[in-house]
């Protein structure tokens, strides 16, 4: 499970040691049917999304007639009726609030709680290790009926606390496997360097190994914002009151009135407007995310 | 930062030290061990681990949920969900599910990462072809797409009268897809919907495969190419064996979520498609617990669900095993 350790860098370091020794090669034929390959694939990717940023400037009269046409003129309204008629500004000001406390109280519960795994022999250790690794593997659904009445019963039902508890609980696994091996190989003489100096146990954690665990950290916290901001099940179980919608949900939600309302440019924009901020961050950070993305994904 | 990367690499040879000395239970190692393992445990075992228990005994319920009333009633759900047309029809769907949608990605992935990794010069090592980086970034785009948005926009581009996927092919002249309901129609419900889950998965396993070919030392393939290897014969005798560690992870990540599926269903057809042809195990499951309310039951099919996820992972390590998978003793 953990054997690729070495691919890690070479994608966060583009172009590794393989400059262009040997002669160029004549077979220019393979790398053009690689290249029409590769460009229908980047057309079937970026076909669909930008069909879509287009529609979202049309009116619904619009989008119902020929699809293949340009709207006669950006139609803002399209944008204005999503977040605030149809709700997507509070869904987005939800996720923002869900997803936020429950990244950072993950990351901090995660870092703990891995780094004691990690450092400190006790009795259970192991045992406590391997049921994190148990609760990554089984289905979130076989845990989401009694979840729910675990929930009813704390009073936590439909509120963002709630949601937010369960998000740390589900990402938590995943944070402490992945940190447990970063904290692992982090050096042993700089612990005990810090407790001769006299700092405590709190002290050496925050301001010697924490800091030395950024890199890791960073990784995991892309993987479980992507994880968090995409989360739907849980949403659209435990949390079903309509003010406390998140995107997700909300844009189900919306997809099924559609039907009936009608208002098909909004759904459009709707789309746009949970698409361009990941989409954006993603593309200024590309190389940073793909890199420790994938490094998560390989551990 | 890069000071903190120095040191983990010096440090990997200094063992766990100290742990075994005595040390006195002052306030500060008491309370830091009730926060730093108490905490997360508690969240841990209240939120993951007890609902996880939980179920198993209340799929031996006959338990509706809102009433206290529950009965212990034995297999007999099971029982019961093996002569439930609608389960079976589910979960008939979810293993076709969960053969083709892993297999389909990893081969269209793997294709597009080697013609990234192998392309270039032909000679020489990896070098990879021009311009591959915004090939791998565009390819990575649907990963940042949520699911359910994945769902949304292809059920407007599949909609018979509005879609583009329709309007395309009436204008290069197929005039029998004018109004055709691509989710609407059981023969092509499915096949539809399995395309767009492998949209949404292949972009990401192309980037993660290409890591994992860029982690191969490049002198393997310069001795191949030197030895007269073609790029195929490459591929198939060098690439895949010596990434079929990651090929297995990835079958297994891409198997766990073929087996939901959730919410890609949920976009494209939140009720179960025509004739239930695109219905999975967890939408079942989710209508028979919160639409009727019949909780113990649907534990029954989470269970069910869990088994099939854990036999699928086991079949994935027999095969890779069977198929020689761990003696190459390449990595590690």
């Amino acid at each position: 499970m953990t054997q690729v350790a070495a691919t890690e860098p070479t994608e966060t370091s583009p172009a590794p040691g393989t400059g262009g020794r040997g002669k160029r090669d004549r077979s220019t034929t393979f790398d053009a049917i690689a290249h029409v390959l590769l460009v229908i694939w980047s057309l079937l990717v970026i076909l669909p999304l930008l069909w879509v940023l287009v529609s979202s400037f049309k009116t619904t009269k619009e989008v119902l007639g020929n699809p293949l046409t340009w709207p006669h003129s950006f139609h803002w309204q399209n944008y204005v009726n999503a977040w605030t008629q149809s709700g997507v500004g509070g869904y987005f000001i939800n996720t923002v609030i869900v997803v936020g406390c429950s990244l950072v109280l993950v990351m901090v519960l995660g870092a703990m709680c891995s780094y004691v795994l990690a450092r400190f022999r006790f009795f259970g250790n192991r045992f406590i290790y391997y049921a994190m690794l148990a609760g990554l593997t089984f289905p979130v659904f076989l845990a989401i009926v009694p979840l729910f009445f675990i929930l009813k019963n704390m009073l936590l039902l439909n509120t963002l606390p709630g949601l937010i508890l369960t998000y740390v609980a589900f990402a938590l696994p995943f944070t402490v496997f992945f940190l447990h091996a970063f904290f692992k190989r982090l050096p042993y003489d700089v612990y005990e360097a810090a407790q001769v100096d006299g700092a405590g146990e709190w002290r050496t954690f925050f301001q010697v190994m924490l800091p030395m665990a950024r890199p890791g950290l960073a990784s995991v916290a892309i993987f479980n914002f992507l994880g968090m901001w995409n989360q739907f099940l849980l949403p659209i179980a435990l949390n079903t009151k309509t003010s406390n919608y998140v995107l997700t949900q909300g844009m189900a939600e919306f997809e099924s009135q559609a039907g009936y309302a009608v208002d098909f440019g909004a759904l459009f924009a709707a789309v746009v407007i949970t698409v361009a901020p990941v989409l954006v961050v993603y593309i200024i950070f590309q190389r940073q995310l793909r890199g420790s993305v994938v490094a998560g994904a390989l551990k | 930062m890069s000071s903190s990367s120095t040191t983990t690499s010096a440090g990997r040879t200094a063992r766990p030290a100290g742990r075994g000395r005595r040390r006195r239970w002052t306030f500060d190692r008491v309370s830091f061990f009730a926060v730093f393992l108490g905490l997360p445990l508690v969240i841990f075992i209240v939120f993951v681990v007890s609902p996880f228990v939980q179920a198993l005994y209340y799929s031996l319920t006959d338990w509706s949920g809102f009433s206290a009333a529950m009965n212990f009633i034995g297999f007999e759900n099971y029982v019961k969900l093996f002569h439930d047309d609608t389960f079976m029809l589910s979960l008939r769907n979810s293993i076709i599910l969960g053969l083709i949608v892993p297999f389909v990605t990893i081969v269209l992935a793997l294709a597009l990462a080697t013609v990234v990794t192998v392309g270039g010069s032909g000679t020489g090592a990896v070098r990879g072809l021009k311009r591959s980086n915004l090939y791998r970034i565009v390819s990575f785009f649907p990963y940042a797409v949520p699911a359910i948005v994945i769902g949304i926009i292809w059920a407007q581009i599949y909609d018979p009268s509005r879609g583009i996927l329709n309007a395309l092919l009436t204008e290069v002249g197929l005039d029998r897809f004018a109004d055709y309901a691509w989710l609407g129609d059981s023969r092509t419900a499915m096949a539809a919907s399995i395309f767009v889950i492998v949209w949404g998965f292949v972009g990401f396993y192309m980037v993660l495969f290409v890591a994992a070919i860029r982690g191969i030392e490049p002198e393997l393939f310069e001795s191949a190419r030197i030895d007269g290897a073609s790029r195929m014969r490459t591929a198939l005798s060098i690439t895949i064996p010596l990434i079929r560690d990651n090929i297995q992870t990835a079958y297994i990540y891409l198997g766990i979520a073929a087996l939901d599926s959730f919410v890609y269903m949920a976009a494209l057809n939140p009720n179960g498609g025509p004739q239930n042809s695109t219905l999975v195990m967890s939408q079942d499951l989710f209508t028979t617990a919160f639409s009727k309310g019949q909780f113990g039951y649907a534990t029954a099919m989470g269970v069910m669900l869990a088994v099939v996820t854990l036999v699928f992972a086991a079949l994935v390590f027999i095969v890779n095993f069977a198929t020689g998978g761990r003696d190459k003793g390449v990595r590690r």
